[in-house]
């Protein structure tokens, strides 16, 4: 199952793991699969029409997946998806 | 013509002028250069130190905070000398002890759309170590109009960001997050904290990728992300591109001026904190008589589960901020509640929240329970 790292912020909503493993052959299943498992970061990673919300960023390796196929992407079992949060703190 | 050195300023520098990649030209050209910083805080702390040792010509400092207790495990620019003294006057004469052969100017303001473009106007290099989000896009967007490079650094908890969002050879900071996330999905530092250490890598981060494009050395941050987690100790690159639809620096642009960044990043002003939510706060006194009289009455804690052993209201639910949006069942809209959190803010939030979702007999804790242990148990510590 491909692997999803996640940032501090989002870790508590996942049992303070760092990354988790999900199901998934493209990256839209992935995130799907990520919110059925754990319901209350829904409302942290789409907004109320189902949309993944615009600052949330998926990297597979240093890539972007808006510069690949987007949440078309193909997930490889053992690829990693990386999220990156949008912080503020200074 | 670049400026010379003094025999002094020759002394001071020698440790640069032997590195031939800096060089007597390199350091003519720090001491020619002008850098803005915004936020003298976490970040802005190593920042200002670091650009001041260097000996950078003119560095301008913009903040309109007081330094305060709760600083001090972060801001090294400030000391327990220095509480309540203005943040700008205290980074300042810090920076003055360490090096008095830079020239420091001060803004003690806030940085908006209206002072944003003549401030930074004179600068060569703006360092972004605010820590909220409408000054961020302030910052970003003021970079991109004026054609300036924006060394972009941020914090939260364990995790740090950095990278140089110069438009004019890579991509801004809009092209990597389009829109700001709402309020209450992202706590600030005050409310959610911060590894005191951290602010110290990323802030040094900034500071030599600074110091690099006066230089014109190396390979800077433009088109990367650096990211730094400090609990696994592991740092990352990711690469960005310039989004051709960037609604700022894209090919057909939207922003073409400043715009208001409160009401972008959909928070309330500087000074406005509470306004979104008047006419339903309670303050601690207020809370105090109406728990005495022994009406039924839900009292909601927003704060994390940890902040709980720091102090705690009697009876009180705890339910994260973070976690409302998702576990409202839980509440009962019949019922009276009263949210609170540390200091109000958190507190503020959840109430929007539960007020768009239809509650209606619902109250938040002005100033959180910190107010309470100011004003109704002195024996609570405020945090």
């Amino acid at each position: 199952m491909p692997i999803l790292r996640l940032p501090t912020p989002l870790r508590s909503y996942v049992n303070g793991q760092t990354e988790v493993r999900v199901d998934g052959q493209t990256v839209g299943e992935v995130m799907h699969s990520l919110v059925t498992q754990f319901p209350t970061m829904q409302p942290h990673l789409y907004n109320q029409r189902g949309e993944l919300r615009p600052f949330v960023n998926l990297f597979i390796g240093a890539t972007n997946i808006r510069d690949l196929q987007g949440l078309d992407t193909p997930v490889e079992p053992e690829e990693t998806i990386l999220l990156i949060p949008s912080i503020a703190g200074g | 013509m670049l400026p010379s050195l003094t025999h002094e300023e020759i002394l001071r520098y020698s440790r640069h002028l032997l590195i031939p990649e800096v060089g007597i030209e390199g350091q003519q050209k720090l001491k020619a250069a002008s850098v803005l910083v915004i936020g003298t805080g976490g970040l802005g702390s190593p920042v200002l130190l670091y650009l001041a040792a260097a000996g950078v010509g003119h560095i301008g400092l913009v903040d309109y905070d007081k330094v305060e207790a709760s600083n001090l495990q972060r801001q090294i620019i400030h000391g327990t000398d220095r509480l309540e003294a203005l943040k700008v006057d205290s980074a300042r004469s810090r920076m003055l002890e360490l090096n008095p052969y830079v020239q420091v100017d001060t803004y003690n303001e806030p940085f908006t759309s209206s002072n944003a473009m003549q401030i930074a106007a004179d600068y060569d290099v703006i360092v972004d170590g605010t820590d909220n989000f409408a000054t961020r896009y302030l910052s970003n967007d003021l970079c991109v109009l004026l054609g300036k490079p924006n060394v972009y650094g941020s914090v939260y908890r364990f995790d740090g960001q950095a990278s140089v969002f110069d438009a004019r050879h890579g991509p801004c900071y809009r092209c990597l997050f389009p829109e700001p996330p709402p309020p209450y999905l992202v706590p600030s530092c005050a409310e959610g904290g911060v590894f005191g250490v951290l602010p110290g890598v990323i802030g040094t981060i900034q500071a030599t990728e600074a110091i690099k494009l006066i230089l014109g050395i190396g390979s800077p941050l433009i088109g990367r992300l650096l990211l730094y987690d400090a609990l696994n100790m592991s740092f990352e690159y990711v690469k960005l591109k310039k989004n051709p639809k960037c609604k700022v620096c894209g090919e057909q642009p939207e922003v073409t001026g400043l715009i208001d960044y409160f009401e972008f990043c959909g928070v309330p002003g500087i000074g406005h904190e509470q306004d979104t939510v008047e006419g339903k706060e309670i303050t601690a006194v207020e809370l105090a008589k109406r728990l005495k009289s022994g009406q039924p009455l839900y009292l909601l804690d927003v704060r994390e589960p940890h902040e709980l052993a720091i102090s705690s209201l009697p009876g009180a639910v705890n339910l994260p901020l973070g976690q409302l949006a998702g576990r409202m069942s839980e509440l009962d809209p019949a019922r009276e509640i009263v949210i609170f959190c540390k200091s109000g803010i958190r507190s503020a939030r959840a109430l929007e929240i539960l007020l768009s979702a239809g509650f209606r007999n619902v109250r938040h804790l002005q100033g959180g329970i910190n107010a309470w242990a100011r004003t109704i148990d002195p024996k609570m510590p405020i945090y």
